[in-house]
């Protein structure tokens, strides 16, 4: 039986559908996980992609030919059928399950597995080969628990906000700073956010999605107008003099790799919380388990080791080349 | 162990000294007095006997987190930090206890006596029941290595801050061979010391680089020696004993052992700045040697043999018991060749002879001497100039020499670890040699950190083949790489190996078909090896 997914130098391709998923170059047919965008790219002829990642897509890529489809609804394309299923990994975001006569892959896109409070929990899609991220395939991860992190983040601002100090926390525009924003406990103070993270939280309410009160910086904002506030910022942001105007303040950054304490050190913030929009080991485990697949496909992330891993665990395990980033600090990638 | 932890993670969330002085400061009020006292002991490098190989660590951890060796292994090259690695790795404590730092210190000796699998029962325990933090901190203290970026400067000015007592007072308490074993919190810091001012070293002073001669006035004005490649020291002889402190503040009496009948020739009361230097037959000897004393405490007879050192003396501080710092130099250097002059040449101890000349072109070529005499360049002394404390412009310059440097193309690309874990870091370099290219050398700084992003992002796209955590890149990049030194090595493909190879620019204009060759590599080991 021929495989029902090819990996190219455009991206992951479907012969029976003619199709390509999440790809890096321009093509006719683009399926669409989800809005980053090192997934969601420009360029593409027609766009498929979920009811929930529509809004940020068109936010981001302006006019483009896009057909939406809601969650588990099957689209037949050519001799494939395709449908969408929740990756937990920000609002909207999806795998894709690609059936051609029987046989089943799906594709992860980017993934985790526990629940955010905001986007649509994971859910294991069985298949027969499956296609996943490993950004942070290295039992060196593992997460902070929500509450745990929730707490952290609450006492770091309440300390702060006592202290006279501004907190400023950096975070990824899509995702993880409306994350952090439904966790927090707005009581502390109030809430400033930088403008590349409003334009996204407009987006998301303008789809119905529920965050607590922000206020937008403008030139007039200081820690005088907003004495004890968070302010959620891009990381690009964060090392920038756009910060002195809070007066006195605490830096800290949330990403997956502040678990690591020579990356937490670099980052010159005085705090680093651990959370991430990606699996971390134990979650990229058991949503493989999950899926019963027997074929996996790392794409990008600790490849090499997590192949080796997963061909130990007794898997059919093989490395992909792709264009995609996962999480990274770096300010010119910064919404990956 | 709690106030530890919390104590440990102020001082390594901060980048500010205040706060970190701060942080030790209540600590040093707070602990109790044995904790106070291990505490200062493991930041001045006294930390407790190993117990336990690293081996065992690795191999028990990989067991109990359900791991492969080799898992393990590669989780660790990303870490850099095998405690760290460990702390991780592990499952999450099942129970919690708070013990004192001193108690766990107490249970890592008690395993000296234990068999195997009593330590190892003891030690699964311990991790069971430690928070991550205190995890960490246990297993830092198991591996031994305890460096956390707190100097033994910042200890003493704490315990200023907690005690009262003069930060130069507390150098000297801290000083010596004591253990928390031999003494307590209130013999070595509360307790009063009568020679505490007898090795009170004066604050070194600092040159710039120099960056012209167009300030510096007359040449006649100026004094010109060799700059030295060794180990800048000041010399004590006081009260009929003497003391060696480096630059750091740190004390090396001890590792430079034949220093010592210096005392016998040189009159109560003398300070000396200058280098300390292996040396034989009247001739300084390159870095290498110096390198086998550094970082050893005690001297092995066979190392003291192979790398003999003096002290080459630039400068009298204090003569006769009087601080003579204000003097200028040109006095201080003669008093200073008079003292050097009644010491016997069999004795460690020469002056640091001035380089003659009327121009500042005459300089240059001198200064064009420096590799074959196994110095790093030049110092400009103004003549009239006092002993200033501190890194200070105007008076003193070094003018170093040029590093060496060849055009290489980066062939193999490998992440860094720690604070670089995420970024491709360490790269090996390798020159033409007709149609293939040869790898001569590894560096891995240099570069900026959004110079080193764009190449991550560059390697990650365009990876030919991975060998474990290497990845071989095609030949596209061409780098200048510096260093000090080169020598002809056996042991490497291309015959040669380098001191201090570092990036020094990313040379984008340049195709691989115009970087250095092989052949121009031992030219320059035949010029300068
Ligand atoms: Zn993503
Ligand atoms: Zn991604």
């Amino acid at each position: 039986m021929a495989d029902v997914l090819s990996f190219t130098d455009r991206g992951i391709y479907c012969p029976a559908g003619d199709f390509y998923i999440d790809p890096w170059r321009p093509v006719d047919r683009a399926l669409i996980t989800h809005g980053h965008s090192d997934h969601a790219r420009p360029n593409m002829g027609r766009y498929l992609a979920t009811d929930g990642t529509a809004p940020v897509m068109r936010h981001r890529l302006g006019k483009i030919d896009l057909q939406t489809t809601a969650y588990g609804q099957v689209t037949q394309i050519g001799d494939a059928a395709v449908s969408f299923h929740p990756a937990g990994h920000v609002p909207g975001s999806a795998q894709i399950r690609v059936a051609v006569k029987g046989e089943v892959w799906v594709v992860s896109g980017d993934y985790k597995t526990v629940a955010d409070g905001l986007s649509e929990p994971f859910e294991p899609v069985p298949c027969h080969a499956f296609i996943t991220e490993c950004t942070f395939g290295l039992p060196i991860f593992k997460w902070t628990p929500e509450d745990m992190l929730t707490a952290q983040i609450n006492a770091w601002w309440a300390a702060n906000a006592a202290a006279g100090r501004t907190s400023i926390l950096g975070a990824y525009a899509l995702g993880k700073a409306q994350r952090l924003l439904t966790t927090v406990n707005a009581d502390i103070g109030p809430i400033l956010t930088h403008g590349a993270i409003e334009n996204t939280n407009e987006v998301l309410r303008a789809q119905g999605i529920t965050l607590p009160e922000t206020i937008p910086v403008t030139p007039q904002t200081t820690h005088k107008t907003h004495p004890g506030a968070l302010v959620l910022a891009t990381p690009s942001a964060l090392g920038t003099t756009w910060t002195r105007k809070f007066g006195p303040s605490s830096t800290a950054f949330a990403s997956g790799w502040m678990a690591l304490r020579g990356v937490r050190r670099r980052r010159a913030a005085d705090r680093g919380f651990v959370v991430s929009d990606h699996a971390d080991w134990e979650g990229l485990n058991t949503a493989i388990k999950a899926t019963g697949a027997i074929r996996i496909f790392a794409t990008h992330g600790y490849t090499t080791s997590f192949q080796r891993w997963l061909s130990e665990q007794g898997y059919d395990a093989h490395i992909v080349s792709t264009d995609y980033h996962g999480e990274t600090l770096d300010a010119d990638e910064a919404d990956a | 162990m709690k106030d530890f932890a919390a104590l440990f993670t102020r001082i390594d969330e901060s980048t500010k000294t205040t706060v970190k002085t701060a942080a030790l400061a209540d600590y040093f009020q707070t602990a109790t007095p044995e904790d106070r006292l291990w505490t200062i002991a493991l930041f001045t490098g006294r930390r407790p006997k190993r117990t336990i190989t690293a081996t065992r660590l690795r191999e028990w951890a990989a067991e109990v987190a359900g791991l492969p060796d080799w898992l393990f292994e590669e989780s660790y090259s990303i870490v850099g930090d095998l405690a760290e690695t460990i702390a991780l790795v592990l499952p999450p404590a099942t129970e919690s206890e708070n013990q004192t730092l001193t108690h766990w210190i107490s249970f890592i000796k008690s395993l000296s006596v234990l068999e195997d699998d009593s330590r190892k029962a003891g030690i699964l325990k311990a991790w069971d029941s430690l928070p991550s933090t205190e995890r960490f901190l246990f297993t830092k203290l198991l591996t031994g290595g305890f460096r956390i970026g707190v100097s033994a400067k910042l200890i003493t000015r704490a315990l200023a801050q907690a005690t009262g007592q003069e930060e130069a007072t507390l150098t000297h308490k801290l000083m010596g061979n004591w253990t928390p074993d031999t003494t307590t919190w209130d013999a070595l810091i509360e307790a009063d010391d009568p020679t505490a001012d007898l090795s009170r070293p004066y604050p070194f002073y600092l040159a710039y680089g120099l960056d012209g001669f167009d300030d510096l006035g007359p040449p006649a004005d100026w004094s010109a020696e060799r700059k030295w490649d060794g180990i800048r020291g000041q010399l004590i002889v006081r009260g009929g004993d003497h003391h060696l402190w480096s630059r750091g503040e740190d004390l090396m009496t001890d590792r430079f052992p034949e220093l010592a009948q210096l005392q016998d020739y040189l009159p109560d009361g003398t300070v000396l700045d200058g280098e300390v230097l292996a040396f034989r037959d009247e001739t300084p000897l390159s870095f290498n040697a110096l390198q086998r004393r550094i970082g050893r405490k005690t001297v092995p007879k066979k190392v003291l043999t192979e790398a003999p050192v003096i002290l080459m003396a630039y400068d009298l501080l204090e003569h006769l018991g009087n601080d003579i710092r204000d003097w200028p130099l040109h006095k201080r250097r003669e008093t200073l060749a008079a003292l050097v002059q009644d010491v016997p040449s069999a004795a460690p101890l020469r002056l640091s002879a001035t380089v003659p000349f009327r121009t500042w072109d005459d300089l240059s070529a001198a200064r064009d001497q420096s590799r074959d005499l196994n110095a790093e360049g030049l110092m400009l002394k103004r003549r009239d100039s006092p002993y200033l404390s501190g890194r200070k412009r105007g008076d003193w310059w070094k003018w170093k020499i040029d590093p060496l440097t060849i055009d290489a193309v980066m062939i193999y690309a490998q992440a860094g670890h720690g604070r670089r874990a995420n970024l491709f870091t360490d790269y090996t370099f390798a020159v033409r040699n007709g149609n293939d290219l040869v790898p001569f050398t590894k560096a891995y700084s240099g570069l900026t950190d959004a110079e080193f992003r764009e190449i991550t992002t560059w390697v990650r796209k365009n990876t030919l083949q991975r060998f474990g955590p290497v990845r071989q890149v095609p030949p596209t990049h061409v780098f200048e790489i510096a260093f000090e030194g080169i020598q002809a090595s056996p042991r490497h493909k291309s015959g040669v190996a380098l001191r201090f190879p570092r990036m020094l620019r990313w040379r984008k204009d340049k195709p691989v078909d115009e970087a250095n060759t092989l052949d121009d590599l031992k030219e320059l080991l035949a010029t300068f090896g």
